[in-house]
């Protein structure tokens, strides 16, 4: 750094340093924010100067939880920025009115620049933060939207709800394998009543769960196939070989029953004679 | 080199994997069975592949091999206790092992010879 870029900036310091209490308040109208709030920042602002090795560890952490505290409260994140943007003006216009303008004009352009970090760190901070949340939230929508349910004694059924892509059929496909083993389940069926739409690419998912489950000696079924699915399969020209095709659940699990040899039968006494001798 | 031992159980074969494959003993395995299941008069083979952790299309193929030599001499094949990576690097492989039966457990697959037999006499 030459001399006189340091005499410029050592006179900005000493502008701030001086006239803290006016700029605080002068900053805090301009920002709209609590003067308290800022003039923690801005006390860690002169510390983080002081030491005069550019630390701004400090004053970092601070903006990071300003950042997150503000974005909680329900404020854009160029709103804080421009918060934080907001103690240039009152320095220039500080500077302003300094009889040595010359001399302070140099150090301006570094000052800005050191706000404009600060600022565009809040900005970070946010879309760390926001970051965080999304990938939390993709990860609990995984676990949840892959359910292996038991449906009988040797029967297990997989409910899928929404698009599938590659990283989800992985996710059913080691779920519902995992629990033919641990249950020792022979049949599976897959339900695909709550998927949209099929594709070349989700039906090949689809092939392949069950092909994996053939290979570990259990037998699948897919079903809930709706008129339309059932239509652009055939159009795509996607051949479902022998793998047995239902329309709804309740159709697989009739047919599965029939394939374990499980017999079910209506009861002697039906549902409406009984609620009549209640009665 | 590595042997895979082949052990008799009435007229079922049994052969149990337990040790990392190598590309010699899956043709000595193979040689080994071909012989056992004449020598004996095998109508059944059962390969139990619980411990195998890691497959390669090589093995994928030797299980086909192995089925479709066993169905010449008349005997039928059950692989079991295949586990769900296994599972799926095999089908990502594109090896479906059409041809093969397959079991969850050893109990399964004996179960499974035994309703194959009684349905053809």
């Amino acid at each position: 750094m030459s001399v006189q870029a340091d005499t410029a900036r050592r006179r900005i310091e000493e502008l701030l340093r001086t006239n803290e209490e006016q700029i605080i308040g002068r900053w805090a109208k301009i920002a709209k924010a609590s003067s308290e709030e800022l003039s923690e920042l801005y006390r860690a602002l002169l510390a983080s100067l002081d030491e005069g090795k550019n630390d701004l560890a400090d004053i970092r952490g601070l903006l990071a939880d300003l950042s997150r505290s503000r974005a909680r409260a329900g404020f854009a994140p160029s709103d804080t920025a421009r918060a934080v943007f907001g103690l240039k003006e009152v320095v220039f216009e500080l500077a302003e009115s300094d009889a040595d303008w010359a001399e302070a004009a140099g150090g301006l352009v570094w000052f800005s620049r050191l706000i404009d970090d600060l600022g565009l760190y809040t900005f970070e901070t946010y879309t760390d933060a926001r970051e965080k949340i999304i990938l939390d939230q993709a990860e609990q929508l995984l676990e949840l939207s892959t359910p292996v349910v038991k449906m009988w004694d040797g029967i297990v059924a997989v409910p899928l709800i929404g698009t599938l892509d590659s990283a989800r059929t992985q996710v059913v496909m080691e779920k519902l394998l995992q629990t033919l083993v641990d249950t020792g389940a022979e049949h599976a069926i897959i339900d695909i009543t709550g998927v949209p739409a099929v594709d070349t690419q989700v039906a090949q998912h689809l092939l392949k769960t069950v092909v994996a489950a053939r290979l570990m000696g259990a037998e699948c079924v897919i079903s809930g196939i709706r008129p339309q699915i059932a239509h652009t399969i055939v159009t795509l020209g996607v051949e479902f070989g022998d793998i047995v095709t239902k329309a709804s659940l309740a159709d697989a699990l009739a047919h599965t029953f029939r394939r374990a040899g499980i017999e079910v039968g209506r009861a002697r006494q039906a549902h409406v004679s009984i609620r009549a001798e209640n009665a | 080199m590595q042997r895979v031992p082949v052990l008799k159980l009435g007229d079922v074969l049994i052969v149990s994997i337990q040790i990392d494959l190598e590309d010699q003993s899956v043709l000595a395995l193979q040689e080994d069975l071909a012989d056992a299941v004449v020598d004996h008069g095998a109508r059944g083979v059962i390969i139990d592949i619980t411990a195998v952790e890691i497959v390669d299309s090589f093995i994928g193929r030797m299980l086909a091999t192995i089925a479709g030599m066993c169905r010449m001499l008349d005997a039928q094949t059950v692989v079991v206790g295949m586990r769900p990576a296994v599972a799926i690097t095999l089908v990502e492989l594109g090896l479906s092992l059409g041809g093969v039966r397959t079991a969850l457990n050893l109990e399964k697959g004996v179960a499974l010879l035994d309703h194959i037999r009684s349905a053809t006499p």
